[in-house]
This record gives structure tokens, sequence and C-alpha cells, in this order.
């Protein structure tokens, strides 16, 4: 009976624990990698103030002296942020937050797949400091999303 | 001749899901072509509605899917892997206006001047010409609405390619069939 009672306690808290490491499952791949590429140790103090410093850049002859992440998604991003310019909500960047995927309408976790990752860090990066993130920064980055 | 005309008619009503069949094949390229592509979709819908590939004709889709182009989105980077990047992109040229039967995405590609690469939709002449009507106080004034490039903010049955006045519904206002705007 003993058996039993434990063996059903842990079936029902899979659920659980599967969810629980579905957010931030990309992360510690991510920073292996950043490791491998010659980074680290990561440093959330440092993810966080890099996190609204603004790195003044020109653009097709166009100066940007406004932006930092905190520009759209907030300062700690640990509630909703909203696009700078379309409005579009953006999840906050908490390792147990959701977004909604738009093709599928369904609820994704943050921070579950790598390629996307990789995508919004290089897209956002050169929106915002015109250059791309190092792999240090990057690491920073995503220590500092962990302890939030 | 005539006989085997009324008999063939008759056979086609005469089961409801071959008479069903026979009106939406008539149906079927009177707006544009509601294809789909998981990666296009998945891709580009993150940040706007993934907009169908007979909206545009192929030379105005070559153009933005330039990685120069992506990265330089309207003002916001959408840069792609250059596999992602080239799938899309074929997805959206074989799906083209101009590659397209379609009755709606014929009206597109016949509109802009052969030498203009247009890259905003909502300038394409024909449909600048549809949305007209459509002033501040639907759209850009309209929290629910507030850009003509939010498709499918009004048009309810986009997804099926479908752009009819009669599936038009503007939030705060209903549907534009029923509204007297003169």
């Amino acid at each position: 009976m003993k058996k039993f009672l434990i063996l059903a306690a842990m079936l029902s808290a899979m659920p659980l624990l599967v969810q629980a490491e579905d957010g931030g499952a990309a992360i510690h791949g991510l920073m292996d990698k950043y490791k491998a590429e010659g980074a680290g140790p990561f440093s959330a103090e440092a993810g966080k103030k890099m996190w609204t410093t603004v790195i003044p850049h020109e653009k097709k002859g166009e100066m940007f002296t406004d932006r930092s992440c905190a520009t759209c998604h907030n300062a700690p991003p640990t509630t909703p942020g909203k696009h700078k310019k379309t409005g579009k909500e953006i999840a906050p960047m908490t390792l147990s937050s959701f977004g909604i995927n738009k093709k599928t309408g369904e609820k994704e976790p943050r921070f579950a797949v790598e390629k996307k990752v990789r995508k919004w860090f290089k897209r956002n990066c050169k929106w915002t400091y015109g250059r791309e993130c190092t792999p240090q920064e990057k690491g920073d980055f995503l220590a500092y999303f962990k302890s939030l | 001749m005539r006989k085997v005309l009324l008999f063939t008619v008759l056979m086609m009503f005469s089961h409801q899901a071959f008479a069903e069949d026979f009106f939406a094949n008539l149906l079927r390229f009177k707006g544009v072509a509601p294809v789909k592509n998981d990666l296009y979709e998945e891709g580009c819908s993150e940040c706007h509605y993934a907009y169908q590939p007979g909206l545009l004709p192929k030379r105005s889709w070559e153009k933005l899917m330039l990685p120069d182009e992506l990265e330089d989105h309207f003002g916001e980077n959408a840069e792609l892997d250059e596999e992602d990047r080239v799938e899309i992109l074929n997805f959206l040229v074989e799906n083209a206006a101009d590659t397209s039967f379609y009755k709606r995405s014929s009206k597109i590609n016949r509109s802009i001047p052969d030498d203009v690469v247009e890259l905003r939709i909502t300038e394409v002449p024909y449909i600048k010409r549809k949305h007209q009507p459509m002033t501040d106080k639907y759209v850009k004034n309209n929290p629910k609405v507030k850009s003509l490039i939010n498709c499918n903010a009004c048009h309810r049955e986009i997804d099926k390619g479908i752009f009819d006045d009669d599936t038009i519904l503007i939030p705060n206002y209903g549907y534009w069939s029923e509204l007297d705007d003169d």
C-alpha cells in the first residue's frame, strides 16, 4: 500500500516536474555554447546592468540614442512588455512565464526553444545596440533572467 | 448531346456533397489563395499577421526577403536563419500574386505598374483604393485596429483568403456592409 501511494504521488507530480523544466529548457545548452566560445562565468548582476544600458549607434544615417532592452521589455522585465512601435504585447522574461504562439494560439514556455532564443538575441541586440551581443553579454542576460 | 448534359448536371446535384463541391469550386478562385506554410506562419506571425503570398507579386517578395532588407524590415530587425529565409522565400514566390489564378491576386497584380517593386501591401494601388473609405476613426484611432497592416482585425475570413465586403467586421463599429458611412 505504501509503495502504491508513493508511486501515485510520483505520477501525480510528474506533470508539474515536466512543466517546471519546460520554461528555460534552452538556457543551459546555450550557456554551454557561449562558454565553448570563451565566455563565462556569467553574472546576473552584469545582465541586469546591461539591460538598461543605452549604446548610442548610427544606422543608415540615423542616430539611435534612447534604445535599451527596457524600451520594450520593462525593467525589471517581470511584467508584460510592449513593442515600442507596434504595441505588440511581449511576455515577461521570467522562466516561468508563457508567450502565446500566434500560429497555434497555444501557450509556449519562455526560453524553451534554443533556435528562438538565438533568433531574438540576434534581432534585438542589433535593434538595440546596432551590433550583435557578445557570448558573454548573452550569457549574462540569461543569468539575469534565471535570477528573476 | 443535350441528354448527356442534363444527365451530368442531374448527377452533380443528386448528391449533396457533390453539389457542395461544385459550388465550392465555383467560389474557389475569388479571393486570394489561402495557402499555408508552417515555417512562414511560425516565423512571421510572431510579429504580424502572416499575409498571404498572393497579396504581392513575386518581385516584391524577392526584395523583401533579401538579407539586407530583413535586417531593416520597416524599421525592425527581422533576420532569419539562411535556411529558413530560403524556404520562406520559395513559399512566397511560388504563391505570389502574379503566379495566382485567384481574382483578387490578379487585380492586385494588374494594379501595380511593371516598373514598381511595391514593398508595402497597403500601398498596392488596388488595395489602397479599396481602403479609401477606411478613415482614421475606423483604423488609426480605433484601438482594436490601429493600422491597416492588421488585416485580420476586420477581415474575419482572411484565413480562408476571403475579403468580401460582408466578411468585414470593424471592431467598435460593426459589419461594414451594414454601416451608413456617407
